[in-house]
């Protein structure tokens, strides 16, 4: 018979957010279950984590919950404040609720699902990571995003995709407006085959077909005054 | 002869007629050149018979400094008061940050990474590196940061406060491209904001979570562009810095915009003042410490910034001029231990439209000494070893220069040093300053004495 991985529990109420980061920074076992109670909105809940861990939140966090993960599977069973995975290396962190501003920003790499809506600069800066919303996501997502995707199974407010590098971004419902330098473009198979791959992953039955494809038109990678019209 | 017009003169006529020929306006690297008041107009009273001075090489002058001891576990200490600024991996070649790691270890000061992340040349050559957040977050990763000896948030930059950088793509090889995760060859913007936090409440926020990520061994510096200086310092120390880094308006860049350079922010003179002041009125003052950048270029500029309140100084224009930036020449091994030959490159100045002691080309990547480009060829040009050594040399120099002026003042410590100890040349030095005009006991501002 398998052996089975223990669970070790934490409550935020009992023990400090700091020796909880350590406890995750030092003494993991790799495939350890963690389960956090009481997060109560705190911020900075399961930072930097480096194992292949599971953990679960029990409740809402506040700001970076999960930032700069890597390896560990993260769920929070709750809504999340400001920049959550933010600059994720890898592993999965998947939010039960809402995010609130700037939810995996810069992530270079793993995924983040966000199952209700995030708010504003969703991917934002992202450099490699795989995002996927369940629901709405907030006016200037993506911005400036270098590599990865970012799959909206709502709506997107205003600015999507501004300055875009090489990020690419999926919108099933409506876009209030692109931003500088994006532009739609056909899904071609790999598109699709993305889609299939990441709203599987995620958990959501979606057709990919119903996906709008968003990326840069390269307009603006060279500095020319003749975009004047295009930076503002 | 006509009479040259003052406001449409030689140098406003070229830049109108440029700006209508390209329809571009002017990138361009280094700092401030307009003429803006520096720590020349300021002097020390040196001892005679109201003070006792020492020994000039013979009496101990400690010059030993400690930043960070606000709340990081290890804070970090210094054998000088002169470390060596953030300058990005893109804008510098490996072999620079490599020779700058070297020389920084040797004279036991710190050097600081910059926009595109650590590179392992530097981190192996440095002995203290402090790990720079930047706005970008290019090459920003969490193993970086656990390898770091301090973290810097670089709220702004005094060549540009408010304003974002622009690496041109001609200095985006593969490598600096991939480092930042963008395609080669394009012009890569560095954001003005963090993509993360916005205000100071969110940055309190932000600190919280590096102190979380490195298990609170660390100092967090916040690095502002002088423009409000007053108001950022006092900011700054409310989100929790362990140091404020100030940059004054002579401080330098690897590109960006003219209109920037020329006319934003304060110059670093009555940036040091007013940040002294937002410490002292906070209480904090020695509590968390004070570094400050942007034209010191001399062991004299650096007891200045001393004596008017700084903790140490940091350089990046004269780390590179060390290392041969606008120099006529550059060396290359001749063969024997330590023996050098000089290569002539004025025709390759003149090649940019510039000459030797006027180049501000580090944007064009094609630097004619080596030090500013990511070009294969151009990059051989600086040799670590030769490079080290000059650096060494001029850190050496400046930290003998500070302890001299120190020694003369009657201190034992270059951390002694006070505003009593100047006075100004000018009225608007004593004003910024907060110093008395030379042969005055007038503080401009100051109703009584």
């Amino acid at each position: 018979m398998a052996s089975v991985a223990p669970t070790v529990e934490f409550d935020l109420d009992q023990i400090s957010l700091r020796e909880l980061n350590q406890f995750l920074h030092h003494d993991l076992g790799s495939g350890d279950h963690v389960e956090i109670t009481h997060p109560n909105g705190r911020h900075s809940i399961a930072v930097g984590i480096d194992a292949d861990v599971d953990v679960q939140i029990r409740g809402h966090a506040g700001y970076y919950v999960a930032a700069m993960n890597k390896r560990a599977h993260v769920t929070v069973h709750g809504n999340v404040g400001w920049g959550v995975a933010e600059n994720i290396m890898s592993g999965v962190v998947r939010v039960k609720g809402n995010a609130s501003a700037s939810a995996a920003s810069s992530g270079r790499g793993g995924l983040v699902i966000i199952e209700g809506d995030a708010a504003s600069r969703c991917g934002i800066s992202m450099k490699g990571c795989d995002i996927v919303v369940g629901g709405n996501v907030g006016h200037v997502s993506g911005f400036m995003g270098q590599l990865g995707r970012l799959v909206v199974c709502g709506d997107a407010g205003a600015g999507l995709g501004d300055s875009l590098y090489e990020a690419v971004i999926y919108v099933r419902g409506q876009i209030a407006s692109l931003g500088a330098d994006a532009r739609e473009e056909p899904l071609s198979k790999s598109d699709i085959s993305a889609l299939v791959e990441l709203l599987d992953q995620a958990g959501f039955a979606h057709e990919p077909s119903e996906f709008k494809r968003i990326a840069s038109s390269r307009t603006l990678y060279h500095w020319n005054a003749a975009h004047l019209g295009s930076y503002g | 002869m006509s009479e040259e017009s003052y406001s449409y003169n030689r140098h406003v006529i070229d830049y109108i007629q440029q700006a209508a020929e390209r329809g571009v306006y002017d990138i361009r690297g280094m700092g401030a050149k307009r003429r803006l008041p520096t720590f020349d107009e300021l002097v020390f009273l040196t001892a005679s018979l109201s003070r006792y001075p020492l020994e000039g090489y013979r009496e101990r002058c400690v010059t030993k400094t400690i930043l960070g001891t606000r709340k990081a576990k290890r804070p970090v200490e210094l054998a000088t008061p002169i470390t060596i600024a953030g300058m990005s991996f893109g804008a510098l070649s490996a072999r620079v940050k490599e020779a700058i790691g070297r020389a920084a270890t040797a004279v036991g000061t710190s050097t600081t990474t910059g926009d595109g992340g650590m590179t392992p040349e530097e981190r192996q050559s440095s002995k203290t590196l402090v790990y720079q957040c930047l706005p970008s977050r290019y090459g920003f990763n969490p193993d970086d940061l656990r390898k770091a000896d301090a973290i810097e948030i670089v709220a702004g930059q005094g060549a540009k406060p408010g304003g974002g950088g622009m690496l041109l793509g001609q200095k985006i090889n593969a490598r600096v491209a991939a480092m930042r995760t963008l395609p080669e060859g394009i012009d890569q913007r560095s954001a003005c904001r963090h993509p993360d936090w916005t205000g100071p409440d969110d940055l309190t926020i932000k600190i919280e979570e590096l102190r979380e990520l490195t298990d609170w061994e660390v100092p967090i510096y916040v690095k502002i562009g002088a423009s409000r200086v007053l108001h950022d310092v006092k900011l700054a120390v409310a989100s929790g810095a362990d140091v404020v880094v100030l940059d004054g308006m002579q401080g330098g860049t690897a590109a960006t915009q003219q209109v920037f350079i020329e006319h934003a922010g304060i110059p670093t003179l009555p940036a040091v003042r007013q940040a002294v002041q937002a410490l002292e009125e906070l209480g904090v003052y020695g509590q968390v410490q004070l570094v400050v950048s942007g034209g010191i270029r001399t062991g004299a500029d650096v007891a200045k910034a001393l004596a008017l309140g700084a903790d140490a100084v940091s350089i990046g224009q004269a780390v590179l001029i060390a290392l041969g930036c606008n120099s006529r020449h550059y060396v290359r091994s001749a063969g024997g231990d330590h023996a050098w030959e000089s290569v002539d490159v004025t025709d390759e100045y003149r090649h940019l439209g510039t000459e030797p002691g006027f180049c501000h080309h580090c944007h064009t990547g094609r630097c004619p000494v080596g030090v500013t480009t990511q070009d294969e060829e151009l990059e051989q040009r600086l040799n670590v070893e030769w490079g080290a050594r000059r650096l060494q040399n001029y850190l050496n120099v400046m930290t003998m220069e500070l302890s001299t002026l120190a020694r003369a003042c009657g201190k034992s410590n270059v951390h002694h040093l006070e505003r009593e100890d100047l006075v100004a040349l000018t009225v608007e030095a004593a004003a910024m300053a907060q110093v008395p005009l030379a042969g005055t006991d007038w503080i401009p501002g100051k109703k009584s004495y």
